[in-house]
């Protein structure tokens, strides 16, 4: 069948529009229903629709992420609603906070939830960049351990603590 | 001048182009979309120092296109060239793109991620392009602290792309494998492997040039040498299925499967208005007439450019002024004509 607007191209959209209780239908070719701005084809399913509803569906499957204390992200104000929604991180800080829910995450969607590719002056420095990083990382940790204390929540306390302890333990090891 | 091999790049019958991108972050901002003004100025700023001013690079000969500055029409000519991404050029931040004048690198500053390397070459090379890329992230990296953690690896804002940030791609020239209908179960097949094919003017692949860019979807839990011969494996394949049915195709009816690339040339070479979908479909026969041997004395290159430059934004550039589109159906025609008969 060919669009009805244009008569060139074979129409491939249902149009169905409801005009003063008549309604109106149509099939056009997706060129002319864009032309009219009446669909909208962009994106009707976006990448963050996705990330979001695969999030969700983790959240309904055991895994206890509901229900928590309003986190926020410290460097870029990024709450874990808003990366629900988006789909996106705001900045390298809210792979830290976001952790354990991130994990999940990615394990669905790259299958692997550890990176092994290069890494930053690998070529010329060896394991020298990624020390202070470390270090600054629980540098952050602490200060998150000191405001999760001072506001009462001990669960998030005691998770925070574990991390401190492993980073420690990774950092000590002899490399 | 290249020779001829060089020019072309290997396994050109059916390889277009292989590209390999990096997502990159500076890890003292906020990625783009939760930046301030000053925040993205001083990204753009220091992203133009570490590139433009980095002594490692002199050899370079480097652009700098503030893409804010531009006119929609400039900008939407580097998104049909590949060089800036859609988004790049919805971007209401400050940002900008450094292009080499080879056309190989192209480094976007403010996109999703801070930035966004990537570097293409003709033909099957995407070793080549992942040598060429990973030497320019060594170099920026000395110069620049990237968003990186242990576990997760380079840090990007959207968690499909974090880890090695690359995405590994080719565009092929599948003309046989869409005509049999060969190409569905290749779609499958790939989905199957983790690997994304997508038709690369518009959805319908008969009117985009039978052309498909085939990309790593896993960024995670991978190096990059193993996405790299991963999707090299594969494209390998589909580079053999493609000859083995172009040539079973001539074989089982020569004088159809001739005068339809015969045609198509011919239709090219006379015709007075004809739509980018129209050019795009008779381009992809002629490619097809001319790497089987059918069309002598053509240019593969010339073929490949002319997909390019005759997308409206780069026509109109051509022009040098704004056509509406029957305007451009003329001037697409008489393009066509001058370069393949000069």
């Amino acid at each position: 069948m060919l669009c009805q607007w244009c008569q060139k191209r074979p129409a491939s959209v249902h149009f169905t529009q409801v005009v003063n209780n008549n309604k109106v239908e149509m099939y056009l070719c997706e060129q002319c229903a864009k032309e009219k701005g009446q669909v909208t084809f962009g994106s009707p399913f976006s990448i963050s629709d996705f990330l979001s509803g695969i999030m969700e569906f983790a959240s309904d499957n055991g895994y206890r992420i509901q229900s928590e204390p309003r986190v926020i992200c410290e460097k870029c104000g990024m709450t874990y609603e808003e990366f629900q929604k988006s789909g996106k991180l705001g900045c390298g800080s809210c792979y830290e906070l976001y952790h354990d829910k991130l994990d999940l995450l990615l394990k669905r969607l790259h299958g692997n939830a550890v990176h092994c590719g290069k890494s930053p002056g690998s070529k010329q420095q060896g394991m020298a960049l990624t020390q202070p990083k470390q270090a600054n990382e629980i540098d952050g940790l602490k200060e998150l351990l000191n405001k999760a204390i001072q506001n009462e929540e001990y669960e998030k306390a005691a998770e925070i603590r574990d991390r401190i302890k492993n980073l420690e333990a990774k950092q000590n090891k002899p490399v | 001048m290249l020779d001829d091999k060089e020019s072309y790049g290997p396994d050109s019958d059916v390889v277009v182009s292989s590209r390999i991108r990096l997502a990159r972050n500076f890890s003292k901002y906020p990625f783009p979309f939760r930046m301030s003004k000053e925040q993205g100025l001083k990204v753009l700023d220091e992203a133009r120092e570490s590139i433009l001013n980095n002594e490692k690079l002199s050899n370079e000969k480097f652009l700098f296109v503030d893409v804010n500055q531009l006119d929609s029409i400039s900008k939407h000519v580097l998104v049909e060239k590949h060089l800036i991404s859609p988004d790049l050029e919805e971007s209401q931040k400050d940002s900008g793109v450094i292009i080499s004048q080879d056309g190989i690198i192209s480094i976007m500053i403010n996109e999703e991620d801070h930035l966004r390397l990537q570097c293409i070459f003709k033909g099957m090379n995407i070793d080549k392009a992942w040598n060429k890329c990973n030497e320019l992230d060594n170099i920026i990296g000395e110069k620049v602290d990237f968003a990186y953690s242990n576990d997760y690896g380079y840090l990007t804002c959207c968690p499909t792309n974090v880890g090695t940030g690359i995405r590994a791609s080719a565009m092929l020239h599948l003309p046989a494998l869409t005509m049999t209908g060969y190409i569905r179960s290749i779609l499958e097949a790939c989905t199957k492997l983790n690997v994304a094919v997508r038709g690369l003017y518009g959805e319908n692949s008969e009117a985009s040039g039978n052309m498909f860019q085939i990309s790593n979807q896993v960024t995670l839990g991978q190096s990059e040498e193993e996405i790299v011969s991963h999707i090299t494996r594969i494209i390998d394949q589909i580079i053999e299925q493609e000859r083995v049915l172009r040539l079973e195709l001539h074989k089982q009816n020569p004088y159809k499967f001739e005068d339809r690339v015969c045609r198509s040339f011919g239709l090219l070479c006379t015709a007075r208005i004809v739509s980018a979908e129209e050019a795009v479909k008779l381009l992809s026969d002629v490619r097809l007439g001319a790497n089987l041997g059918i069309i002598d004395d053509i240019d593969v290159n010339k073929v490949d450019e002319l997909m390019v430059l005759i997308q409206p934004a780069n026509l109109q550039k051509i022009s040098g002024s704004l056509l509406n589109p029957y305007e451009r159906d003329i001037k697409r025609a008489e393009l066509i004509r001058k370069t393949l008969k000069g």
